[in-house]
């Protein structure tokens, strides 16, 4: 019985994948005509900030090389010229310390947008974000909140070696008292961006640096200054009914096109971008599960104790009786990241690894 | 022998006769607002600055609220002290004893728009701010009645109205905290200024560093204070700092060395400090003072340094004393007067501590409660996740 259903799946699946990729390129020409908007995740990250900077004169800019040097990966670009230097603040290169300060302008209720050149160098300051930000709202019961955003690329960039590409998602996702995003598209980030910064609460925003060049559609309510998404809602890239692939940032695309090649092989891949590490949103997942069954887990950062893992642990807990197969993780090697490129390429997941777990889910490979 | 009997009759005859005369010179206890000099006993040591001076303009009003509000501090930690072994008290409770005249002196020298931040050796400051005793003992009690709802404990006490900023427990954090509350002062031109505490051990923190290169290169109206009380937990400051001139510290920063034990020359040295942070940026106080108690309640106190160093820091320098002998030697109380004022702060804190022992601790949903501002209907789980689901409001 349920043979015949998957076969008939897998036959509409195809049917469907076509007539979806025929469409798709229509539709991509039709508005190409009409003249859709792509913008660049770095854009889109400084056009929220300079919005939200215009918009509420509390909003200011705090890390290193963000005012003369146009920001380390020009995030910040042209706002030093725009707001003047009491609005845009180079520091020196002393994170413990202008962090702590972020913090403390957060507490008397201005709000700082402080940049953090990598996360690997907000280790430095994360008794700030965790002490003294996080904790605080708690701590004072309700009189002293945070309305600060720590963000900054995030994970693996390219051949930066071992300091230099940890994913920090699963350490602040931990953290009650904190918001963690992670934006993928240029819309996810200038919703999730916007909304962070108009936030009472302090908010990690882990970004991409390899995603900062990339160009995405990008619609029109999405660049009106108001856009806002909201925080702790995970998007439905493409829908789907054989696997549910849920994943954050880069690793976004990389699924969506292991969704591509599944769908050749008759696999329609449900993708899901989180966008919100903290809160975790659960209901969309498991929802997604208990229609597919079947679960992978991809991300770039440390195997164990990952956001894998609590992804996983949700699903077992709340969605056991649906599950046709084990939940899979896909995550970065258990090691250091290694400099050498062929190395790297093993460290880190890559389009194959997804597909081969989705393969697996549905029990089409061993 | 008639001449004493004499003498006798007399001074009864004359006793109600000088009362009489005295009582529209000095009332019951002096309220008098009229300026009175004091000079400090120990001058101060400048770094890149001048002294201010050391005559201290006061008043018989301020001086005796100096002695009404200390006696009031070291009865509400002493009071900490019982209630801690007694088991009412839980966890970590460091107590001020000792350091009072750097709490009232600072007061006196500043508004309630200029900030305060502390380490976890909070009670007094909180209560210098204009905290209530018993919203205090409420919070060592773990009180939902406590000024943070008993979610904080003692090392968590704020004050927001009153620019108090806590009441931090990791050790040296809060001088970059507080360089942001300068900055957000300046930012917002509010022509004040924060007040930075930290301890001798903080003082050799690399956040403090960074955070005054930071407060010196951007002109931040930031006072850091050293409470130098010559302990960091256990260990002396000539074991933990190769250079123990605190208010030297600051290299390229201004610093005043001042007698912490002496509530005028604390009232002196912030009034110049603040002067000063508002025009040059920031400046180090550096407060002499002492703490009678160990660290914390868990510390003996006696292990690191000898009894007599601490008796003896009680009879020559114990701030409160040297406010009664001021008070005594101007005339304005009396040592009846004085003693009346002790016993009336004594049944003060009795009275908050018994209110607050009667106080509810707090509801089982304050467990989930004030997580974010804006909670978004997030899901929080209580240690099993099956029978405690909570949906954040």
């Amino acid at each position: 019985m349920l043979g015949i259903l998957r076969q008939r799946a897998i036959d509409g699946g195809l049917a469907a994948s076509t007539l979806r990729r025929t469409r798709s390129a229509l539709v991509s020409a039709r508005s190409y005509a009409a003249g859709a908007k792509e913008m660049t995740v770095r854009d889109a990250l400084n056009s929220a900030i300079d919005e939200e900077m215009s918009a509420d004169p509390k909003v200011f800019v705090m890390g290193e090389e963000v005012g003369q040097y146009q920001g380390a990966y020009k995030i910040t670009k042209g706002l030093l010229e725009k707001y003047g230097p009491e609005r845009v603040y180079d520091t020196p290169i002393t994170e413990a310390g202008f962090t702590g300060i972020g913090v403390g302008a957060a507490y008397a209720g201005l709000k700082p947008v402080v940049e953090f050149m990598t996360f690997n160098f907000s280790m430095q300051a994360i008794d700030h974000i965790i002490n003294s930000a996080a904790k605080s709202n708690y701590m004072s019961a309700g009189q002293i909140n945070v309305p600060i955003v720590f963000r900054g690329p995030n994970g693996a960039a390219a051949g930066v070696g071992a300091q230099h590409s940890q994913c920090y998602a699963a350490w602040y996702a931990s953290v009650p008292g904190l918001k963690v995003l992670a934006p993928y598209s240029a819309e996810d980030a200038r919703g999730l961006l916007k909304a962070a910064i108009r936030d009472p609460d302090p908010v990690v925003f882990l970004e991409n640096e390899l995603l900062y060049g990339e160009s995405f559609p990008i619609s029109e309510e999405a660049l009106d200054s108001s856009f806002c998404l909201p925080i702790g809602k995970a998007k439905i890239e493409r829908e789907g009914k054989d696997v549910t692939i849920v994943t954050f940032s880069k690793m976004v695309g990389f699924a969506l096109k292991a969704a591509e090649k599944l769908a050749e092989e008759g696999i329609s891949a449900e993708v899901i971008n989180l966008r919100s590490i903290r809160p975790l949103d659960r209901a969309t997942i498991n929802a997604s599960v208990r229609k597919t069954s079947r679960l992978v887990t991809v991300e770039e950062g440390f195997p164990q104790h990952g956001v894998c893992a609590e992804i996983c642990a949700s699903v077992v807990e709340e969605s056991f009786s649906y599950l046709d197969a084990p939940v899979e993780r896909i995550a970065g090697a258990d090691v250091p990241m290694p400099y050498a490129a062929n190395l790297e390429r093993l460290a880190l997941p890559q389009v194959e690894d997804i597909v081969r777990a989705a393969k697996r889910a549905c029990y089409r490979s061993k | 022998m008639a001449l004493s009997r004499l003498s006798s009759r007399s001074n009864t005859f004359l006793k109600p006769a000088i009362t009489a005369l005295h009582s529209p010179i000095r009332r019951h206890v002096s309220t008098d607002t009229s300026p009175i000099t004091i000079e400090t006993a120990v001058p101060f040591t400048s770094h890149l600055c001048e002294s201010p001076s050391r005559s201290v303009e006061s008043s018989s009003e301020e001086i005796l609220a100096f002695f009404r509000d200390m006696a009031r501090m070291r009865r509400m930690e002493i009071a900490a002290d019982c209630l801690y072994k007694a088991k009412l008290i839980r966890g970590f409770c460091h107590l001020y004893d000792g350091q009072e005249a750097l709490a009232v002196g600072m007061e006196a020298a500043i508004t309630k728009k200029d900030a305060i931040i502390t380490s976890y050796r909070d009670h007094c400051t909180f209560i210098g701010r204009g905290g209530k005793l018993v919203d205090a003992f409420s919070e060592l009690m773990g009180r939902k009645t406590g000024c943070s709802n008993g979610k904080g404990g003692s090392m968590h006490f704020y004050k927001k109205d009153a620019s108090f900023y806590g009441g931090h427990g990791i050790v040296g954090a809060q001088i970059p905290l507080g360089c942001g509350l300068a900055f957000a002062q300046k930012y917002n031109k509010d022509e004040a200024v924060t007040f930075v505490l930290y301890g001798d051990g903080a003082a050799n923190q690399g956040q403090l560093f960074e955070a005054l290169n930071i407060a010196a290169l951007w002109d931040l109206p930031a006072i850091l204070v050293c409470e130098n009380n010559h302990y960091g937990m256990g260990t002396a400051t000539w074991r933990s700092a190769k250079s123990p001139a605190y208010f030297k510290r600051g290299d390229y920063v201004p610093g005043l060395k001042v007698d912490g034990m002496d509530a005028l020359a604390v009232k002196q040295a912030c009034k110049f400090a603040k002067e000063h942070a508002l025009k040059n940026g920031p400046i180090i106080l550096e407060m002499d003072t002492y703490r009678y108690h160990g660290h914390s309640m868990s510390d003996p106190g006696s292990t690191y340094r000898t009894r007599d160093e601490i008796s003896g820091v009680r009879e020559v320098r114990d701030p409160i004393e040297r406010v009664r002998k001021l008070l005594l030697s101007h005339d304005i109380a009396t040592e009846k007067e004085l003693k009346d004022m002790e016993k009336e702060i004594r049944k003060e804190v009795d009275d908050a501590v018994a209110q607050a022992k009667e106080s509810p601790v707090p509801d089982s949903s304050e467990l989930f409660t004030n997580m974010y501002v804006k909670d978004c209907g997030v899901e929080s789980f209580g240690a099993d996740r099956k029978a405690l689901k909570v949906t954040l409001p």
